[in-house]
């Protein structure tokens, strides 16, 4: 009790000899104690952000995956969970699919393993931010990923920036989200409305014709209003007028009455944006109010699996928009091995959903091995570099101004069932859209970035 | 105004479904006592046991009787295995133990059939549309008016108008009491609570050529079930037909005028008899 000194007895130049030698030794001790990750940071100047660098301390580093196993896109999360569990695989086994990706990827990250923690979002904004948060501070999770609805991925975003732990979406169509809600630790990889709805216009009034009316069928969230828009605006650039525009909310069964209103117009296209299961009810009574005897069927952003949930009969015809088509296979080598290894493992084709889990954890992991580094700022500035991937979709990357992936991805056209040569055969691609020629121009959609720290 | 008839006659249609849906939930509150939480997981039972059986033997009377029976079934269970312990406890326990087995429910769906939802074709008497003037109306919805009819008018004879509903009003006033008069009240409760899942089976059978079937579909049911039992009074035959037809009305009449808020004007309803008149549009005041 004697040594105890105040903080100014301390700051005192006639400090004893006693004193010194154990502020010494404690010193010693403490810098023994410390892990090795921690000594590098502190040598480097860099301040713990986010999970690290306790989070890149083991053999491991964790990844906390947000995925909507229920809910109305639960079909589409369910999917994206076996992407990201290939891509895992595929890392800690180096896998030689890596090499034809990036020179960068190879056995793990940094020789790390990837373990992979799952958690239900259930479509839910706050559900997918407690399970974020609880990521980072619990598990020490270095990157976060997941989200079919945009209201998830948006809040999901946020969360992360304000942590600095990298976030990748996975699905999320709206404009806003690498929009006017972008942020500096958020990255969208997929396609999203803008580019969808700007590359579908001109191949729907090609396919349909100039005179189009279109009826609307809208879900009542960011999603479902920016789509909406971005349709009407290239689709009246093409001459078609909108007629009507029914906004419903997130997870309605009966459309009925937005229906009627709808056959009590002069529509002949019915555009489908809702999405998931909520596409499905919509486009499956549509059928049964003869809306589809007399309309045509547009789908700007499809869901996985759509095809299968309505029946060939009802997409028969329909043009829709998707992020991959295993067809793909015939364009990309990498397509290819994708495919063959998701058949290998779950069984079945993939759809989008599974291949943008599988990118996220790519386009990371490629980043941490350019950066040679786990910091948080520094994965993100290599995200910003402008490398491109090779993947199942062709080249891709990531736009440093506004995080968004510049992306290829299909249009297609519902098969006949006379017409499908095997049971996965579902759809002809008319076009595979490049993605550089249909982004947005930067500064269209608002967004401003925040610091690195 | 062929619009303002076309809403109009859908509402009626909706709301007798909603109505149908309702059922379930309405005869184990009504004549149990108990606010049950699982409903909605019963007409998701019900519409994929449906489902597998009008795969399996292309036969829509036989999918109808399949689920159920199946919902009659997980109903029995529950009752034997859970409910009677909980019929003296506190309205929070029956809701807290009936939410618990539905998670258990979907979660079982889910591992049987997975997340990709399933769509029913309408059996081939209920395939095409009909035309009541200027409107098109798929004729399933159309029979879906007197399927809706006719159960809610036998469910109500069996419950209200025999001596079966008398001894589980009675029952539930005093048990001890009903039992002294050598009737098994234990066996009638079962019997009750299994009626009320059949009931939610059924309308997850009728109800799936017209919405496709997922596992999560039940919690959406049961709002509407409970807005449907709110509006016109709980435990009232009567006021779940009322209740339905209101809430029919409702969604359809206020998307003439803007679609986004006709779901919020559903609750603005259900709130404004909250506070005008508590027991529900034909319920009995001070009834638990």
């Amino acid at each position: 009790m004697k040594d105890r000194k105040t903080s100014a007895q301390a700051l005192n130049p006639m400090i004893g000899r006693r004193s010194v030698l154990k502020a010494g030794a404690a010193g010693v001790a403490g810098g023994l104690l410390l892990p090795a990750t921690a000594r590098v940071a502190m040598a480097q100047d860099k301040k713990p952000l986010g999970a690290w660098p306790a989070g890149s301390d083991g053999d491991t580093v964790y990844v906390g995956l947000t995925v909507d196993l229920t809910g109305p896109y639960s079909a589409q999360g369910a999917e994206q969970q076996k992407g990201y569990e290939l891509a895992a695989e595929h890392l800690n086994n180096g896998d030689p699919i890596l090499q034809k990706i990036s020179p960068n990827l190879k056995k793990g990250i940094l020789g790390k393993g990837i373990k992979l923690g799952v958690a239900d979002a259930e479509t839910k904004p706050n559900t997918s931010v407690q399970a974020a948060t609880r990521y980072i501070h619990d598990n020490k999770a270095l990157m976060v990923s997941g989200s079919t609805s945009s209201a998830v991925a948006i809040a999901l975003e946020k969360v992360c920036n304000r942590e600095h732990t990298p976030y990748f979406t996975a699905i999320s169509g709206s404009n806003e989200t690498t929009g006017v809600d972008c942020q500096r630790y958020g990255f969208r990889p997929c396609y999203f409305a803008y580019m969808a709805c700007k590359a579908i216009a001109p191949v729907a009034a090609k396919a349909l014709g100039k005179d189009c009316r279109a009826a609307y069928l809208t879900p009542d969230y960011t999603y479902g209003h920016t789509t909406t828009e971005s349709m009407v605006e290239f689709t009246e650039k093409e001459g078609w007028k909108t007629v009507t525009n029914q906004v419903h909310p997130l997870g309605a069964k009966d459309y009925s009455s937005y229906l009627i209103n709808i056959a009590n117009t002069d529509a002949n296209v019915l555009v489908c944006v809702a999405y998931g299961a909520d596409a499905v009810n919509a486009i499956k009574q549509a059928k049964q109010f003869g809306l589809l005897d007399k309309m045509k069927l547009v789908i700007p952003y499809s869901s996985a699996y759509i095809e299968v949930e309505v029946g060939s009969e009802l997409i028969e015809g329909a043009l829709v928009a998707q992020g991959f088509w295993w067809t793909m296979e015939a364009q990309y080598p990498v397509a290819k091995d994708f495919v063959a290894a998701y058949e290998k493992k779950f069984g079945g084709k993939p759809r989008d959903s599974a291949l943008y889990g599988y990118l996220a954890i790519m386009a990371w992991a490629a980043a941490v091995e350019r950066a040679g580094s786990f910091y948080p700022p520094d994965v993100v500035k290599a995200l910003e570099d402008g490398s491109v991937l090779e993947i199942p979709v062709g080249p891709f990357n990531i736009r440093p101004e506004d995080h968004q992936g510049v992306i290829n991805f299909p249009i297609m056209r519902g098969k006949k069932k006379s017409e499908m040569k095997n049971p996965d055969d579902w759809y002809d691609i008319i076009e595979i859209v490049q993605g550089k020629e249909v982004v947005p121009p930067l500064g269209l959609l608002g967004c401003k970035m925040g610091d690195y720290v | 105004m062929s619009l303002f008839f076309s809403q109009l006659f859908n509402g009626l249609a909706t709301g007798l479904l909603l109505a149908l849906i309702s059922t379930g939930l309405t005869i184990i509150y009504g004549t149990l006592g108990v606010i049950n939480f699982a409903h909605g997981a019963l007409f998701v039972v019900g519409g994929y046991a449906g489902y597998t059986v009008y795969s399996l033997t292309d036969s829509f009377i036989l999918a109808i009787a399949g689920g159920s029976a199946v919902a009659l079934a997980v109903g029995l269970v529950m009752e034997r295995g859970l409910m009677r312990q909980y019929y003296s406890r506190p309205p929070e326990d029956q809701i807290l133990v009936t939410f618990g087995i539905s998670i258990i429910l979907v979660e079982i769906v889910r591992g049987l059939y997975g997340g990709i939802s399933y769509s029913v074709t309408p059996p081939d008497w209920g395939q095409g549309i009909a035309r009541i003037g200027s409107l098109i109306y798929p004729l399933y919805r159309l029979e879906t008016l007197g399927i809706a009819a006719a159960t809610l008018l036998l469910l109500y004879f069996v419950l209200y108008r025999t001596s079966l509903g008398l001894i589980v009003r009675a029952g539930i006033e005093d048990a001890q009491m009903v039992n002294a008069l050598g009737i098994n009240v234990k066996r009638t409760f079962l019997l009750v609570f299994g009626i009320g899942a059949m009931a939610a089976g059924f309308a997850g059978v009728i109800n799936s050529p017209i919405v496709a079937l997922t596992p999560d579909m039940g919690f959406r049911y049961l709002v509407d079930s409970f807005v449907v039992v709110v509006i016109g009074g709980v435990g009232s035959f009567p006021g779940a037909i009322i209740g339905g037809i209101i809430a029919g009305e409702i969604l359809s009449l206020t998307s003439m005028v803007n679609p986004q808020y006709s779901e919020v004007m559903l609750f603005v309803a259900m709130a404004l008899v909250l506070v005008l008149r508590p027991q529900g549009l034909m319920g009995q005041e001070g009834r638990e």
